[in-house]
């Protein structure tokens, strides 16, 4: 059992969790993961670590309430016991010294970003952020990433924060304005991770993506998250989860993702319907 | 009645059914097919045997169980005494009852095999293993004084769980770590419910936490710690019993479409998590109508049966050989002919096809011949031109082998493993390119069965308390 140390709301719909797992938190690197079951009848699900501290023994989760488990997880408050914790799974974020790093991050995309962000700066880098949510009370971890960086950009898709417009066009501004960029590091959601590779691919600009297939065991044992990356079949649980986004086939990442939309949303209402939401307070 | 006309009468018996399932209700549960012996069909069964002076069937069991002392503990009705006697070769009886290959083994040899048909040795040693869940009592096993030793067993699987046993028997100090969340390897992820209840291999592993053996689950070694972190953190020995579980896939077009499930995928969705219980348990599954099962093997046999449980009208196992080359146990084949699976032999898959919305609607298939025997002593398939056609599916699960898990080996670098990645090990011994490091099971001997893994337990775990105390 792990205990959950500390809960709070960072955005509408988006929770920070600091759990208890000296274990991992001593061996977690940036670009890694966890898998999480909640409970005996919970479902094993991926969530990137935001954050640890090895001497406290915390990791730091950062999730999205989507779908019925997130929802549920959601739910639980500081003293509360996850029933599983595995990690820390995945390669990972290669770091050294390239010169100027990119890196952006999209809604809960700047989870991720934040650790490699700041990797990177300790590697010596120098580091331009842009983030951006579709709407100004989605924004996370705008001071952080402010703290990590040597510049911080912010987009909101309807502009009601910083640039109106997306991530990907502060991208082109910073190119066009003829920024020499040594890498770019993209997390969020597919479609604005392959809006930002075409924008890097003209430039030849190396472009790093972190995946986020279904998984299943996340160990390599099941291939539940295969993804075509160059032509070739790649597990993003074991290989990843960040690729050469120049080389990964977004589309049928679309389509993987949403293979169990219809049953997802049975076992939402399901869970709402028994009073799931209700104790939460929600309207 | 002199001793030749009484062992006449015995040969006269017929083997004893197991009672089970209808096949037409079963096919729609996940209940375990089978129920088992009544103590009555179990006497009688266990007195065909001849108590032959030289029992071929000790020779053919991998673990060397003293199989005619335990029939006759039957046929005295004393059934815990029977349990107890295949407790000294065999840790996990409950489970070999159930899923070992007998007829290719002790039953295979029974000298009764030669006129008629051999003794159910099987099903009585399920019968013994059942009984003795049910009615006996926790008894300690007698310990060897502490060690002082500690030894990290990777893997929960048959291999582990028995070498575990063994080791903390001797006085060694046994941590088991599981990268899953749950204990059993194989037995729980892949073998379905319906086949080995769940419930059996959990009392197996609880009767190991009784005897002092320290299990952590969620433990993924190579990424928490390595090989040689486990070492430097006050470990001994290291036994690595990490199975074979690497999905292999056809390399056809049409293979990351929806619906395209690795039977690991398949297997773990509906076992391991539960899915057939969703939405109870959050882990959903598709429910193909039309399903196809690429394989001939148990893993074939269990994701087929599997798919009809869930609900699909049509289920296809699609074997590119004859029925005559099918690597699957009998049993389970006759198991899913009863129940409704339909056989596609001498079919390759070539192509799979997929919808605007990325979900599987159909697949290319190709008739075969057979031609001469290949390297495998089996008749090599071969195209038949021109004769390719569709098989309307929603659904395909690719049961077509597995292969060996690279994340320990890729960071233990100074561990052998041969050109399939397998880990080069003793087969007598266990012993690995790594001192003080030990491997066997599936991942030595490629995808074997659950005995031939703890056969690979129990002598590794000689070999690691000869060097833990000489
Ligand atoms: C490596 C990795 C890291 C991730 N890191 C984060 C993170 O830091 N913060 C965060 O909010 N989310 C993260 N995710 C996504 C997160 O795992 C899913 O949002 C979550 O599993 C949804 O579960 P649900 O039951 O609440 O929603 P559901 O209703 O089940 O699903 C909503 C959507 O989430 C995705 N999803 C569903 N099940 C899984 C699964 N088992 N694995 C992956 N995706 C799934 C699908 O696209 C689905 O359509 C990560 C995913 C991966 C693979
Ligand atoms: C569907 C199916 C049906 C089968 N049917 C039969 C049958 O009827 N009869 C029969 O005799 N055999 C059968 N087999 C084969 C049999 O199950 C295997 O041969 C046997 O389980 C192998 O045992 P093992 O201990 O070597 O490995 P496994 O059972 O594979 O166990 C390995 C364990 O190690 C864990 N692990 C892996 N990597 C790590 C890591 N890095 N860190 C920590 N833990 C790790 C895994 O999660 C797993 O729990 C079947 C196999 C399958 C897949
Ligand atoms: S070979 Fe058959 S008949 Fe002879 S002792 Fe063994 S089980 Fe009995
Ligand atoms: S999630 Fe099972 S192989 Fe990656």
């Amino acid at each position: 059992m792990f205990p959950i140390v500390e809960a709070k709301p960072l955005a509408a719909a988006v929770k920070q969790f600091k759990i208890a797992a000296p274990e991992i938190a001593k061996k977690r690197k940036p670009g890694q993961f966890i898998v999480l079951r909640i409970n005996e009848e919970g479902e094993r699900i991926p969530l990137t670590m935001a954050d640890a501290d090895p001497e406290a023994g915390t990791i730091t989760l950062i999730f999205q309430e989507l779908g019925k488990s997130t929802e549920q997880l959601g739910k639980l408050k500081a003293g509360d016991m996850i029933s599983d914790l595995i990690g820390p799974l995945g390669v990972p974020t290669h770091i050294e010294k390239f010169g100027t790093v990119v890196c952006v991050g999209g809604g809960i995309g700047i989870a991720p970003v934040y650790p490699i962000a700041k990797a990177m700066r300790e590697a010596g880098n120098t580091v331009l952020s842009i983030i951006g949510a579709r709407t100004k009370n989605l924004l996370i971890l705008e001071e952080e990433m402010a703290k990590v960086s040597h510049s911080l950009k912010v987009s909101t898709d309807d502009g009601s924060y910083g640039y109106h417009g997306f991530v990907s066009d502060i991208l082109q501004n910073v190119i066009d304005e003829g920024t020499t960029i040594n890498l770019v590091v993209a997390i969020g959601p597919v479609p604005m991770m392959r809006v930002i590779c075409n924008v890097t691919r003209n430039q030849k600009i190396k472009t790093v993506v972190s995946l986020n297939p279904i998984m299943v065991d996340a160990t390599g044992m099941c291939g539940a998250c295969r993804v075509t990356v160059g032509g070739r079949t790649r597990f993003v649980c074991v290989d990843g989860p960040e690729f050469d986004g120049h080389e990964v086939n977004f589309v049928e990442l679309v389509k993987r993702q949403r293979a169990y939309l219809d049953q997802e949303k049975l076992s939402l209402e399901t869970f709402r319907h028994q009073g799931g939401a209700c104790l939460g307070g929600k309207s | 009645m002199t001793e030749t006309t009484e062992k006449k009468k015995r040969t006269q018996i017929p083997r004893q059914k197991m009672p089970e399932q209808d096949p037409k209700v079963r096919a729609k549960n996940f209940d375990e097919v089978p129920f088992g012996y009544t103590p009555e069909l179990a006497k009688l069964e266990a007195s065909r045997c001849l108590q032959c002076k030289k029992p071929t069937c000790i020779e053919g069991c991998p673990v060397s169980i003293d199989i005619p002392a335990f029939l006759d503990l039957i046929l005295q009705g004393d059934f815990l005494g029977a349990a107890r006697k295949l407790k000294e070769m065999n840790s996990l009886p409950a489970v070999c009852g159930r899923v070992c290959p007998q007829e290719d083994q002790c039953e295979k040899v029974c000298i009764l095999g030669k006129k008629g048909e051999p003794v159910a040795i099987g099903r009585l040693e399920r019968f013994a293993a059942d009984y003795e869940m049910a009615h006996g009592e926790f008894i300690m096993p007698p310990k060897a004084p502490p060690t002082g030793k500690n030894v990290a067993v990777v893997g929960a699987g048959p291999a582990g769980l028995t070498l575990a046993g063994d080791l903390i028997k001797k006085g060694h100090q046994v941590t088991i770590f599981e990268a899953l969340h749950k204990t059993g390897g194989v037995l729980v992820y892949g073998i379905p419910e319906f086949r080995l209840p769940k419930a059996i291999v959990q009392a197996e592993v609880d009767y190991l936490e009784k005897t002092g053996v320290e299990v952590r689950t969620n433990m993924v070694i190579g990424k928490i710690y390595t090989v040689d972190e486990l070492m430097a953190n006050g470990y001994n020995a290291v036994f690595l019993g990490t199975g074979a579980g690497l999905p292999t896939f056809m390399n056809i077009p049409g293979e990351n479409f929806n619906g395209v499930y690795s039977a690991n995928e398949y297997l773990t969705r509906s076992n391991l998590m539960k899915a057939y219980l969703f939405p109870r348990y959050d882990t959903p599954i598709a429910k193909g109508k039309k399903v196809a099962v690429l394989g001939g093997g148990n893993v074939a046999m269990d994701s087929a049966r599997t798919a009809l449980r869930l609900g699909a009208d049509d289920v296809y196992i699609v074997y590119r050989r004859s029925k005559k080359e099918l690597p699957a146990r009998i049993e389970e084949v006759h198991h899913a002919e009863e129940e409704g699976v339909q056989f596609h032999f001498l079919t390759l898959p070539v192509e799979i096809l997929g919808n605007e919305d990325g979900w599987v609607c159909g697949m290319k298939c190709q008739r075969m011949e057979l031609g001469e025997p290949d390297e495998s002593g089996r008749r090599r398939p071969i195209p038949v031109p021109g004769s390719e056609f569709t098989l309307e599916v929603d659904m395909v699960v690719v049961a077509i082998g597995t292969g060996a898990n690279p994340l320990v080996p890729s960071t233990t670098p100074d561990l052998q493993t041969n050109k399939w990645g397998y880990i080069v090990a003793d087969p007598e011994t266990g012993t690995t390119s790594k001192k003080g490091v030990y491997a066997g099971g599936d991942i030595v001997t490629g995808s074997a069965t659950v005995i031939l893994a703890m056969g690979a337990g129990r002598k590794a775990a000689e070999a690691i308390h000869k060097y833990l105390t000489e």
